[in-house]
């Protein structure tokens, strides 16, 4: 008669649960086709396969920083949101991106981490800070021509490759510059006037003319003068004089103490604007993404964190606030002790979802950094179905995946016994 | 689009209603011999969306009009084999797939799932295509498949604005490209000559490609091609080589490993970082987004980097997965002249039909594309990359788009990616 009862539930538990386990796990013991077996080859593949294991030293990665860092972000806001005004507001704002499908989160981060200032709202944050602080150069790109009396030296600078004596006249020719970028103020060109006997006199120019004419390294009418360069007269490493160029891009040092120089165009003239940071980039692609994770899942601790908070004894609190307890030592000594079933479970319930994350990875990565951002659940589906398709090899990983779960899950299940 | 396919699916019905109406009325017997599909439901699964599927919706009706069947369109999304494995294995597959890459005829064909193509489809074939095409849609000597749609893939897209103001001509060779063309246009403040798409592999592996085939030679690339050499090959050496000298940094507008598609042709023709970006014909349809780039956007030659001038083709494979009368009939229509043409009428199709002369395109850039492939004849390859093993030449952060990718990472590494790109195929081509 029970089992009479029973019997609906276990069938359906029984096709989509049981089933679907027991037939991958049957399927891992074959090849790509289905057709031969294999043992327990394509488990070993998950440890020797370079891709796989990127992508478990990922989900370690994910597994101790994702879930520590939303438990503690949540329980922060869940404290904070007792004793401020607006807290339903401020809650209710937390847990909005729970609303969002995970989807849609990913296809937001990846405009917020795109590298172009322009379209990533990260980086146009930074590289507006950043030039507030340091304004850009006027020059950025400028290159030295092979054959050109400059050379590149480190940190965007340039100098001259020969010593020059005072009493002389020195072309500095650049190129790799738009001429529509350059300053209103530039004019025409002139090779520079002779200088005293002391003193040394150039002139710094975009040496190339529309369309390709002109002769190299000479002053030609149609080419500009660069102004308000730095150059400086630099002897024995040490900078000695210094002048800015004019709108013709002349420049002239006068009273040099007799010697050999080498002028400097330094750094500061061609510095490149601040590009941001590379979030989608090899390195930080994994971070990136654990925060797009957190912006997400911060609201859900929030919420189960300030139900338990809830539901803490106030005489207790009040108690050891008579006794001259400080706010920090109510919170280190009472608070979190007893929250510590509740921040248990948000931490385990999180730590089942992480091994699991999917989504966020394959849509915020880009094709050329998802070999370094994977983690298990994404490679599971890039070896069966991205192209390789060797589901036997995918089944291989599903069961593996379902191996790292399960111990959370026996977990939060007897915590749940404990607690009827 | 799903929308307005619907639409336009729905008025040419209502155009066609009292038009069928006058035929039944007149002679009846007519009528069924002029339809011999009457009532006939083709399903064609593809990955084509937006006006690419709206053009063969086009050409579908020109089948309907003629033979009265039904024809019934699927996208499949991104990822076909997602979308067929399971119909396939559910013993219901759609009637005519249109695969991707030739590596797929094989894979299919190897589970059965594929039927051959009956008489008269192979006689097109052989009428319409020359035998390199028809080995493609060929396994193990079987005919499965007939090349529907190609892609012209030796094109270098470039900005006139930028040529002029360097003063260039567009270059003739490999060394002149790299060399001083590029030196130009760096000169004249274009920050960069190349504009790269390398967010993804599958652009990287089509640069490739064209050095191979035109460094080594179209033997070389069809023995590379099935692996019968091994990529650790001094050929492959030397191609890398060459074309790590466009993929300096400097030659190269900054953040390419970031770019997907679609994005690198802004860069030459909507942001201006760039001067030339190489991809296929379909590139036209792309810029066109970019205001002015119709001006400014014209196309050579893939420069020669040996002795061979490069022409490779991409393109979708249809293949029949149920053995209907009409899977049949619409596939030796595809494979016609006819429908060729009237295809080629549309924009963004390219054909590899021999029998589908250059007058057919509308424009010119197709036009001059369409000679130079008649005028290049036997010596034309299909995209190496795509005949390959989906696990090495056609998935994303795998095999040789992933080797390829850390290749213009850092352009030095040679020996090393070369090694990996072996160690990979030959993974994958066992």
């Amino acid at each position: 008669m029970a089992l009479g009862f029973l019997l609906p539930a276990l069938a359906l538990l029984g096709a989509l649960v049981v089933y679907p386990i027991v037939f991958s796990a049957y399927r891992s013991m074959f090849d790509a086709s289905g057709n031969t077996f294999v043992g327990a080859h394509n488990y070993t593949r998950i440890f020797t396969d370079a891709d796989s294991r990127t992508a478990m030293r990922n989900t370690l990665i994910w597994v101790v920083v994702a879930p520590s860092l939303v438990t503690v972000l949540g329980l922060i806001f869940a404290v904070l949101t007792e004793r401020i005004r607006w807290a339903s507001a401020f809650k209710m704002i937390v847990f909005m991106p729970m609303a969002v499908s995970f989807l849609a989160s990913g296809v937001i981060f990846r405009l917020v981490y795109e590298g172009d200032p322009h379209r990533g709202v990260i980086n146009a944050v930074l590289t507006t800070v950043h030039d507030t602080f340091s304004s850009s150069s006027v020059y950025p790109g400028a290159i030295a021509r092979p054959g050109s009396p400059l050379t590149p030296a480190p940190g965007n600078a340039f100098v001259t490759t020969t010593g020059i004596q005072p009493g002389h006249m020195v072309l500095l020719p650049l190129v790799g510059l738009p001429a529509a970028q350059l300053p209103k103020s530039a004019t025409q060109a002139v090779p520079a006037p002779a200088p005293p006997p002391d003193g040394i006199s150039g002139t710094v120019w975009l040496d190339f003319t529309r369309g390709g004419g002109g002769v190299q390294n000479h002053v030609d009418p149609a080419e500009k003068g660069l102004p308000g360069i730095r150059v400086q007269a630099v002897q024995a490493g040490k900078a000695v004089a210094s002048t800015t160029t004019g709108p013709d891009g002349t420049f002239a040092f006068t009273k040099l103490p007799a010697g050999t120089y080498t002028l400097k165009l330094p750094g500061g003239n061609f510095a490149a604007p601040y590009q941001g940071v590379t979030w989608l980039g090899p390195s930080l692609i994994t971070p990136a993404i654990i925060g797009a994770y957190i912006w997400i899942w911060a609201g859900f601790a929030m919420v189960l964190i300030a139900a338990g908070l809830a539901a803490i004894p106030r005489d207790v609190l009040e108690a050891a606030r008579m006794d001259g307890a400080s706010e920090w030592h109510l919170f280190r000594r009472i608070t979190v002790p007893l929250l510590a079933p509740v921040l248990t479970v948000v931490f385990v319930t999180l730590v089942i979802n992480v091994l699991k994350v999917f989504d966020l990875v394959f849509i915020i990565a880009p094709g050329s950094v998802q070999p370094q951002a994977t983690v298990l659940a994404l490679e599971m589906w890039r070896v069966s179905f991205g192209g390789g398709a060797d589901q036997g090899a995918g089944s291989a990983m599903a069961i593996f995946l379902c191996l790292l779960v399960s111990p959370a899950i026996f977990f939060n299940l007897r915590r749940f016994r404990q607690e009827q | 689009m799903y929308m307005k396919g619907l639409r336009a699916t729905a008025l040419v019905a209502g155009l066609l209603t009292p038009l069928a109406a006058c035929g039944s009325s007149s002679t009846t017997s007519g009528t069924s011999a002029a339809q011999p599909l009457k009532g006939v439901k083709i399903e064609v699964a593809a990955k084509w969306t937006g006006v690419e599927q709206d053009n063969f919706l086009k050409i579908a009706k020109i089948f309907e009009g003629e033979t009265g069947a039904k024809i019934t369109y699927t996208p499949t999304g991104d990822s076909l084999d997602t979308f067929l494995a399971p119909r396939i294995q559910g013993g219901d597959p759609p009637d005519i797939a249109v695969l991707p890459q030739p590596g797929l005829v094989a894979q299919y064909a190897g589970q059965h799932a594929l039927k051959p193509l009956s008489a008269d489809v192979v006689a097109a074939v052989d009428q319409n295509f020359t035998p390199y095409w028809k080995n493609l849609g060929s396994s193990g000597g079987t005919p499965y498949g007939v090349l529907i749609k190609a892609a012209y893939k030796s094109t270098m897209w470039y900005s006139a604005k930028a040529f002029d103001t360097a003063g260039i001509q567009p270059p003739q060779t490999w060394a002149d490209m790299v060399g001083p063309a590029s030196q130009k246009l760096r000169d004249s403040g274009v920050k960069a000559p190349f504009s790269l798409c390398g967010a993804s592999g599958w652009t990287l592996t089509d640069w490739f490609e064209n050095v191979y085939l035109s460094q080594a030679g179209p033997q070389m690339y069809d023995k590379l091609a099935a692996h019968q050499i091994k990529w650790t090959d001094p050929s492959v050496a030397a191609a890398l080589k060459s074309l790590g000298q466009a993929w300096q940094p400097n030659q190269v507008a900054p953040g390419a490993l970031q770019t997907d598609y679609p994005t690198c042709v802004g860069t030459v023709f909507g942001k201006k970082q760039a001067a030339m970006v190489y991809e296929a014909d379909f590139v036209g349809t792309e810029m066109s987004k970019y205001p002015g780039a119709d001006q400014d956007a014209k196309v050579f030659p893939f420069p020669k980097v040996g002795a061979t001038q490069p022409v490779e083709l991409g393109g979708d494979i249809a293949v029949v997965m149920k053995d209907t009368k009409g899977a049949q009939a619409l596939l030796k229509f595809l494979a016609s002249a006819e429908a060729g043409k009237a295809w080629a009428a549309l924009p963004g199709y390219f054909s590899a039909n021999k029998n589908v002369p250059p007058t057919a395109y509308t424009d010119a850039i197709h036009q001059q594309l369409a000679q130079t492939i008649l005028k290049v004849g036997d010596d034309a390859r299909y995209d190496m990359s795509d005949m390959a093993p989906a696990a090495f030449g056609g998935t994303d952060g795998k095999g040789e788009w992933k080797d390829l990718t850390d290749f213009l990472r850092n352009p030095a590494d040679v020996a090393g990616t070369q090694q990996k790109l072996e160690a990979d195929a030959a993974a994958a081509f066992k």
